[in-house]
């Protein structure tokens, strides 16, 4: 697949604050491609950038091969990571405002039906529950049947049903061939939607790959945790476990094994969790620090 | 430019507007109150006695035994023109210059000045040739009738600046020019799609007020409906113009307030709405000239009660195009839409 678009060497800086650092990556047309990182982790001003909201201070960003000009607009959509939108309109109002805004415009039947805002029509924007403002942003971000979709953490503070029922309908977009690149510190989403990502972390880009691979690269199998309070009197840590906070960690591939030493130990095993990895671990394991506490 | 994205800004701004109920009746309301009230507080009948105005002070006047009428009010002037205007508007009665050549000027068309005219004859025993009549022609306008103009003035001003500037300032708070930004729209297309939404707004509500407030109180218009529009229209640009500079960088509605005020308040009190600036201290004269409301004033004023037409009101029409066109370039030039 070829890059629809290429970043290169990619510089912000604030005052006191150098915001993206040197960050490169291409995305592949038709693929789902995802920022990882914390709060002030540089990927939402990566997103600006990109987007064309933001200057940057160095870098290069292409799109199918070329600078961006003023075309660009047209093929993107973009959903914020929060967004205002003119009072005292309906629904429809805002997806016809929208819109006209673009030469290009998507049936808004179709997406009225892509985005289940079929009984929203009417409504007061400013009367929509977080799930349902968010699908109307989404809506929005695709009036004009993009090319390149932007979406900064679409599913920040959307209750666990709503986040499901969000992802279904991204997903539901990748699969109509969309290439979209959206940021989120919420690694299960990562793992659902993404294709590949990038792990960004104080305005670099510290992993890339595809989620799978990236995880097998850095982790075993397995990931067996042990409270440490279950551990008996003298002894510190059992063999090939790492002190993590309150648990015992140990990365394996032979489960068997390793519980049997736990077991020789006589760790009560009643409070043991066996899972695979996540790209919380991940992230754990690149910086040191966890993905909500940077 | 393109005309499709200028429209649909235009028809959400509008929206906006039209379905904001408080924020309607306060722009239709306000000026209706206003003028009413001014029709209301001059109207008190006890106010109802003759008045005379004295050229050239009391020491001047002493002399004439007419100064010792009863239910008479005599006041001092220091403008010959400006007290000569007040005869013709029936503001005075008459007008009395007991200088070297005593002179008076009486409004042949005003019936209290027909009286106080007689009382004068009276104190002199006969018409006095002593004094040279000088006649006045102009029928009366009330308080409410000169204030008139400079309440619609205001009205179109509070509308255009707040309307505008803290409209455009509110949306980059809250994130909305944000992601106007992020779609094809332009600033020029955005900014043309305010002055418009905000044009039709004042005009309408200006016309509104207009065909109301005379349909209550039965104001005079003698001059031409046409000036009358061409003065509305350019003050309604150099207003909103002056809005949209406020509002270009600023992303914090207090400080808008504070700026908005601040211009606000100079033209509420130094433009003329309330009471003539002939013989206020000349700087404040000076500072006038350059204030928008102050050329819609004079050119309205001069139109609904002189009865001037289009050539006679140009300058004015010029001055305020001159102002907001050079405001709309620097606008259009400084605006952020972060």
């Amino acid at each position: 697949m070829s890059a629809i678009i290429q970043v290169d060497n990619l510089v912000k800086s604030f005052p006191g604050v150098r915001a993206v650092d040197g960050v490169s990556f291409a995305v592949d047309e038709g693929s789902c491609f995802g920022l990882l990182g914390p709060n002030g982790a540089g990927k939402t001003t990566t997103l600006e950038i990109l987007e064309g909201i933001t200057d940057a201070n160095g870098g290069e960003i292409r799109y199918r091969g070329t600078p961006r000009d003023h075309s660009y607009r047209q093929v993107i959509g973009i959903q914020f990571q929060s967004t205002a939108l003119q009072d005292f309109q309906t629904v429809r109002e805002a997806l016809h405002l929208f819109a006209s805004l673009y030469t290009r415009q998507r049936p808004l039947d179709e997406l009225i039906s892509l985005c289940n805002l079929g009984e929203l029509l009417d409504r007061d924007t400013r009367k929509l529950s977080g799930g349902q403002r968010q699908r109307l942003l989404l809506a929005i971000a695709l009036v004009n049947d993009p090319e390149l979709i932007f979406l900064d953490e679409p599913t920040t503070g959307l209750d666990p049903q709503s986040r499901r029922n969000f992802w279904q309908l991204i997903d539901g977009i990748k699969h109509e061939g969309k290439t979209i690149l959206l940021t989120t510190h919420y690694m299960e989403e990562a793992s659902v939607l993404c294709d590949e990502i990038a792990v960004i972390d104080r305005g670099h880009i510290i992993a890339r790959g595809e989620p799978t691979h990236l995880l097998a690269e850095h982790f075993p199998r397995a990931l067996v945790r042990v409270p440490c309070k279950a551990l008996p009197k003298g002894i510190e840590m059992p063999l090939g476990f790492e002190n993590q906070g309150d648990y015992a960690i140990a990365a394996t591939d032979d489960i068997d094994r390793t519980l049997a030493t736990l077991n020789t130990l006589g760790v009560a095993l009643d409070e043991l969790h066996v899972s695979t990895p996540t790209l919380d671990d991940l992230f754990l394991k690149l910086t040191g620090h966890g993905l909500r506490e940077a | 430019m393109n005309f499709t994205r200028i429209a649909a800004i235009f028809a959400a701004r509008n929206r906006e507007f039209y379905r904001d109920k408080a924020g309607l009746g306060w722009n239709i309301v306000m000026p209706v109150v206003m003028v009413l009230g001014f029709a209301f507080i001059f109207s008190n009948p006890d106010q109802d006695l003759f008045k005379v105005g004295i050229l050239g002070g009391a020491d001047k006047a002493e002399r004439a035994v007419f100064l010792d009428s009863r239910h008479i009010q005599f006041i001092t002037q220091d403008d010959e023109a400006e007290a000569i205007e007040k005869v013709r508007y029936h503001r005075i009665d008459l007008l009395l210059d007991l200088s070297a050549t005593p002179r008076y000027w009486v409004n042949d068309e005003s019936p209290d000045g027909h009286i106080v005219e007689r009382l004068l004859w009276q104190s002199f025993n006969a018409p006095p040739d002593e004094l040279t009549r000088e006649v006045v022609s102009g029928k009366a306008v009330r308080y409410v009738d000169w204030v008139l103009p400079g309440v619609l003035a205001i009205n179109v001003m509070f509308s255009s600046l707040w309307g505008v500037g803290w409209v455009i300032v509110r949306y980059r708070k809250n994130g909305v020019l944000r992601r106007l930004r992020a779609t094809p729209l332009t600033a020029g297309e955005f900014l043309v799609a305010q002055i418009l939404s905000r044009l039709l707004v004042v005009i309408s509500v200006t016309c509104l007020v207009f065909i109301g407030t005379d349909l209550l109180l039965d104001f005079p218009m003698h001059g031409s409906y046409l000036a009358l529009g061409v003065v509305l229209l350019a003050g309604s640009i150099s207003l909103i113009s002056l809005g949209l500079a406020v509002s270009t960088r600023i992303r914090n509605e207090e400080l808008a307030d504070g700026i908005l005020n601040l211009m606000s308040w100079p033209m509420m009190i130094m433009s003329g709405v309330w009471f003539s600036l002939d013989g206020t201290n000349i700087w404040a004269q000076r500072i006038a000239e350059f204030l928008p409301v102050t050329h819609m004033v004079d050119a309205a004023r001069r139109i609904m009660l002189d009865g001037a037409g289009l050539a006679d009101v140009a300058f004015e029409i010029m001055v305020l195009f001159a102002i907001g066109l050079v405001l709309l370039a620097a606008s259009a030039r400084a605006f952020r839409w972060q």
